[in-house]
């Protein structure tokens, strides 16, 4: 079709699960050593250096686990739903692969964030769980996740709960926008974003660029996972082909 | 029924009952269209004329939002009907009675449309009963929470108008994109 | 830096237990999304590598 040239060649090139294996195969150690040097040196940094919080004290350091998991939970769920819609659409199998490995990890970070929140909710509220509007919205994030999940196992076919998640997913990006403004809407106790992109965050930089950094961190944790579970499902799915038997037999030598 | 269990379980003291009302009539709500739900194409893809809906030259997106209407006419629409009656029984104050009656109108039809989406992805499955609560339910909240908070606005004589118009917007929303999923899930559920 | 001493680092001014039970269950998921994939990964390989001289066997 003519009409399609607009799309860049390494889109189409994304599409062969054996390329897609082969540029993550190199990917991989490199994001690996981002990830560590990120993470650890963010969390050195906000545990040890930044200062405590005039009002909450030391217990305000549970941020640097608890903003950038959720901010992943929520980022990753956005990455399931266009990997899903991109599978939709073009039929594209690696895409399919993608919105499936995502899911689990998403669940994981979901799991985090919420825990991490009700720990931190219970020096600076008083209790480990609030019916407060983002935290009701998370929790349905959660429970998205896991009927995702279970959806996908639950179709036997693998392109049919394919695209059976990828609607679903879709539906469920409904979701997103309320977590992000629910803080907004619904003047609860959560506090409001730590970072906005048009204005200075209300912290001093000793706090906020830690965090900046973990953040990054975190989406190259993301990246890393999701480039292990991907290449084990390129693996299980293309196991009858013969460059994974030739793969194979390297290995075994 | 659900609405009856209530005192019976909590406790019949009017004060008590009056403050759980809203909430109590809503989840009724939510369970009695969930109940309803899993039938909604069962039966249709069952003896195949699912298939023939599918290859019919009408558009999916009409029939599909006339079985949505067909459901909500089935379960949405008496349960608004029968609300006031539930509302006295568990000492819900006069005042509340319009707000409950509204937001129910306008929220109830969008859980049929969220509901049949599930029911859509899930027609192919055999245990998909237990399925489309887990998919469908988180869906469902927000339209709980606001339906709820109308009541809750009524009751205490604060303005209705902003959470029955954030419910309709969750309608009007739901009337235009979720037919499309239904279909698009329902091609993929017949074809797979 | 912060604290004084180690001392105080791991007292995290009084909310100790907070702080650090949050970041400990932080480290278990955060390993536990890399060693899974790993494991999974192992066992994906030994699994069609016996496949692999199963077939071999019969043909």
């Amino acid at each position: 079709m003519a009409g399609k040239n607009w799309m860049p060649r390494w889109f189409y090139q994304l599409a062969s699960p054996k390329w897609c294996y082969q540029i993550t195969g190199k990917l991989l150690p490199g994001f690996a050593i981002a990830t560590l040097l990120l993470i650890v040196v963010g969390l050195v940094w906000g545990l040890a250096f930044a200062p405590p919080d005039y009002q909450q004290g030391n217990s305000f350091r549970i941020i640097y686990l608890h903003v950038p998991t959720a901010y992943m939970a929520q980022s990753i769920y956005v990455t399931m739903a266009i990997a899903g819609a991109i599978g939709l659409i073009w039929k594209m199998k690696v895409a399919d692969m993608v919105a499936k490995c995502c899911a689990p990890i998403g669940a994981s970070l979901a799991i985090l964030a919420l825990a991490t929140g009700a720990i931190w909710g219970k020096p600076t509220w008083g209790s480990w769980w609030v019916w407060d509007a983002r935290l009701t919205s998370m929790l349905i994030l959660l429970f998205l996740y896991f009927g995702i999940m279970a959806l996908n196992s639950a179709i036997e076919s693998e392109s049919t709960a394919a695209q059976s998640t990828a609607v679903l997913a879709l539906v469920g990006l409904v979701n997103i926008p309320i977590i992000q403004y629910s803080v907004y809407w619904w003047n609860t106790l959560h506090q409001p974003s730590t970072f906005k992109i048009t204005e200075k965050p209300a912290m001093p930089p000793d706090m906020w660029i830690p965090l900046l950094i973990l953040v990054i961190g975190f989406y190259c944790f993301f990246a890393v996972t999701l480039m292990m579970r991907l290449r084990n499902e390129i693996l299980r799915r293309e196991r009858r082909s013969s460059w994974v038997r030739e793969l194979l037999m390297q290995q075994r030598g | 029924m659900v609405a009856t269990l209530f005192p019976l379980g909590v406790s019949p003291e009017p004060t008590v009952l009056a403050t759980l009302a809203p909430g109590v009539v809503w989840v009724a709500a939510l369970l009695s269209t969930l109940l309803a739900m899993d039938g909604l194409f069962r039966s249709d893809f069952e003896d195949g004329s699912l298939e023939q809906i599918l290859l019919s030259p009408q558009p999916l997106f009409i029939v599909v939002l006339g079985k949505v209407i067909a459901h909500w006419i089935m379960t949405g629409l008496p349960l608004t009907l029968i609300a006031p009656l539930i509302a006295v029984m568990l000492f819900l104050p006069a005042e509340g009675m319009s707000g409950l009656m509204l937001s129910l109108l306008i929220g109830t039809p969008t859980l049929s449309l969220v509901g049949a989406i599930g029911a859509a992805l899930t027609v192919g499955l055999r245990k998909g009963g237990v399925l489309i609560s887990l998919l469908v339910l988180p869906l469902y909240i927000p339209v709980l929470i606001f339906g709820t908070a109308a009541v809750e606005a009524a009751v205490t004589g604060l303005p209705v108008a902003g959470h029955l118009a954030l419910l309709g917007a969750l309608l009007a929303f739901g009337i235009a994109l979720a037919p499309v999923a239904i279909a698009a899930a329902l091609r993929i559920s017949v074809s797979g | 830096m912060s604290f004084d001493s180690f001392s105080d680092f791991l007292a995290m001014g009084g909310h100790a237990f907070y702080v650090w039970s949050s970041f400990a269950l932080g480290l278990i998921v955060l390993v536990g999304n890399v060693v899974l994939p790993m494991l999974e990964r192992k066992k994906l390989m030994a699994e069609q590598l016996r496949r692999i001289r199963r077939e071999e066997v019969q043909s």
